[in-house]
């Protein structure tokens, strides 16, 4: 195992942006970073964590491989399978679903031809309904990645947004640029 | 208009930069607190203030910064709660991302009455982008000497770091939010120990509200007397509310406590009224967790006073007639909204969001899910209701963390202020199923 294990190697920007959080914590307790650290990994590989990629994280902070696991497994922003190019999620949310967030996901389902949890056969988007993105006042709305899309309300601005999508590459985060 | 505390600058074009926030009396509680007043000083004016938990708990502040052990030689923390994850609430974020120097300028004042030298901003992970606006201006910050070693030539040290959540509800609860911050999975703990004793890495620790945090500058710039003037009785202050749902007007409003609900909710200052000329149906007030007011309820105490925008008045009536202040994030629902499927979406919420540790949680908020869900399409038994009033009444009061508390009372309200509506939906799954088909009875009974 120790050979695929060697196969995860993050970027350098990505390992200086890891060391970064790692100094904000005391000596003893870098185990804090591992949040930011698996953000970090998320970006780096393709919008998911592999368990390869998580014995790499446990390796780098001198911890074992299941505090890393039970941490990615509790935490709903972390993806334990690999996902599309752009991951919808899709607030669905009391306040969000009070201005139409049930819908919202009917549409996507209905034109992206998937159910919920599911990629496209392009491999371009994967609709994952999430609870509460702090974003009542413009719903219904969708993250991808760092950014919020708000008030998608009607079947025009839904077809907007996926065509702006189609033609988007793939945001890379500041810290990598 | 009223006086705005928080708010008075944030559309200034530039406010989030050092400069112009600066320009705008910025920073001045730094400069005052670190160069005029002793931390206890500090501490003082914020309990004078009576500034209370602007995070949903109401607890006054300044009494939980008294409480802040103080063992020789031991570092303490501020941490700031930016986990903003109750259904409703988005002040946190609007207030952050307009004005991240407000927050910066809170902490640094903060962490001093605090003694703390190492603070921490927690802030929910799906808010990256807002994490990068804090980071960008707590380097300028930095670079102007205003954390770091000896800021402003006082003797004091602060360094100030962010760190990311992973999409957890429950890391909103303090100390599910410590042990997240220390990289674990956020389960809460017990207490006591208090994290004023032992919180971050077991040391003595303080966690408030971003909201709580930015407005200490005010009070310690004009003195925690003068803030106590605003507003009515122990509701000193002003509040950020986050309106949304049926209304033509969803943002963030910065109140002076006790405006009155009915202005609130109608006033084109605030929420503008009801949207697409609708009526008004229900209020939750104060976030998923409260409980949820029939407009008769919501506009008027069961005494038929005038209710008011103050933690006494909106929770007046107790639980039977009344609700919470909460985080003040205001819900609003019109006459087309259905309570049992607001109901259902809640408690889907509760059970997704549960963390798994306590019984009564991990299984009730899965029941109440998975009853509320049949009721809503079309398969409900009418001893359906009393079992969710069972089931709720068995969650509240027997779990670790106030979440069990607060995936049982939304429940319970639904059911005491709309029992007619469950009924008819038990009754009549078919018309109740039919799209667009929304029970009308109550409304009828609160409008006659």
């Amino acid at each position: 195992m120790a050979e695929t294990i060697n196969e995860v190697k993050f970027s350098d920007a990505a390992m200086a942006e890891m060391q970064r959080y790692i100094s904000h914590y005391p000596e003893d307790r870098h185990k804090s970073a591992l949040l930011p650290i698996l953000h970090i990994a998320q970006a780096e590989f393709g919008g998911w964590v592999s368990p390869e990629v998580m014995d790499k994280i446990a390796e780098i902070l001198d911890i074992q491989p299941i505090e890393v696991y039970e941490v990615a497994t509790f935490y709903t922003m972390f993806n334990l399978k690999p996902v599309g190019k752009h991951v919808l999620e899709v607030c669905r949310t009391g306040p969000c679903a009070l201005r139409g967030s049930d819908e919202l996901i009917d549409t996507l389902k209905r034109k992206l031809n998937i159910e919920e949890g599911e990629t496209t056969a392009d491999g371009m988007f994967t609709l994952k309904p999430v609870e509460c993105l702090a974003s009542c006042g413009t719903g219904p709305m969708l993250q991808v990645r760092e950014l919020f899309y708000e008030n998608i309300d009607s079947e025009e601005r839904v077809d907007e947004f996926l065509a702006m999508m189609r033609q988007k590459e793939h945001e890379i985060p500041t810290w990598a640029q | 208009m009223g006086l705005k505390i928080l708010t008075e600058h944030i559309n200034v074009p530039g406010i989030e930069t050092l400069e112009v926030y600066r320009k705008h009396g910025g920073y001045k509680s730094v400069e005052k607190a670190l160069k005029t007043m002793s931390p206890e000083e500090v501490v003082e004016e914020v309990k004078t203030s009576g500034l209370r938990g602007r995070g949903g708990a109401g607890f006054p502040a300044g009494m939980k910064w008294s409480f802040l052990a103080k063992p020789e030689g031991v570092p303490r923390y501020l941490v700031c709660n930016a986990d903003e994850s109750e259904p409703g609430t988005f002040k946190d974020r609007w207030y952050m991302e307009k004005n991240p120097h407000g927050l910066i300028e809170g902490m640094i004042t903060s962490s001093y009455a605090l003694g703390a030298n190492t603070s921490y901003i927690y802030i929910r992970g799906e808010l990256m982008f807002i994490l990068r606006i804090l980071e960008k201006a707590i380097a300028e910050a930095y670079a102007a000497g205003l954390l770091g070693k000896n800021i402003l030539g006082s003797g004091y040290d602060l360094d100030l770091h962010v760190a990311p959540g992973g999409g957890a509800y429950i890391c909103g609860e303090e100390t599910a939010l410590l042990e997240s911050l220390e990289g674990k999975r956020g389960n809460p703990r017990n207490k006591p120990p208090f994290p004023a004793v032992k919180g971050l890495f077991q040391r003595p620790t303080v966690v408030n509200n971003v909201e709580t945090i930015s407005s200490v500058p005010w009070i310690v710039n004009n003195s925690g007397a003068e803030y106590a003037k605003v507003g009515i009785g122990r509701s000193t202050g002003t509040k950020l509310i986050s309106a949304s749902g049926n209304i033509n007007n969803p943002g963030v409003y910065e109140i002076e406590l006790g405006v009155p609900v009915e202005e609130f909710i109608y006033s084109d200052e605030y929420c503008g009224g009801i949207w697409k000329g609708r009526q008004l149906k229900a209020v939750v007030p104060g976030g998923s967790s409260v409980p949820i007011l029939p407009a008769n309820l919501i506009l008027k105490t069961a005494e038929g006073e005038q209710r008011l925008m103050t933690y006494e008045s909106l929770s007046d009536g107790g639980f039977v007639t009344g609700s919470m202040m909460g985080s003040g994030a205001f819900i609003v629902f019109d006459e087309a909204q259905c309570i049992v499927r607001n109901t259902w979406n809640y408690s889907r919420f509760y059970h997704h969001e549960s963390c798994g540790q306590c019984s009564p949680c991990r299984e009730g908020t899965g029941w109440m899910e998975k009853v509320l869900h049949r009721i809503e399409y079309g398969h409900g038994h009418q001893q359906d209701i009393d079992l969710l009033v069972s089931v709720a009444k068995q969650i509240e009061g027997n779990t670790i963390c106030p979440l069990g508390d607060a995936a049982a009372w939304p429940v319970a309200a639904a059911i005491r202020h709309f029992r007619d509506e469950f009924e008819w939906h038990i009754k009549h799954p078919k018309e109740a199923t039919a799209p667009g088909a929304v029970y009308r009875g109550q409304l009828d009974a609160v409008t006659a």
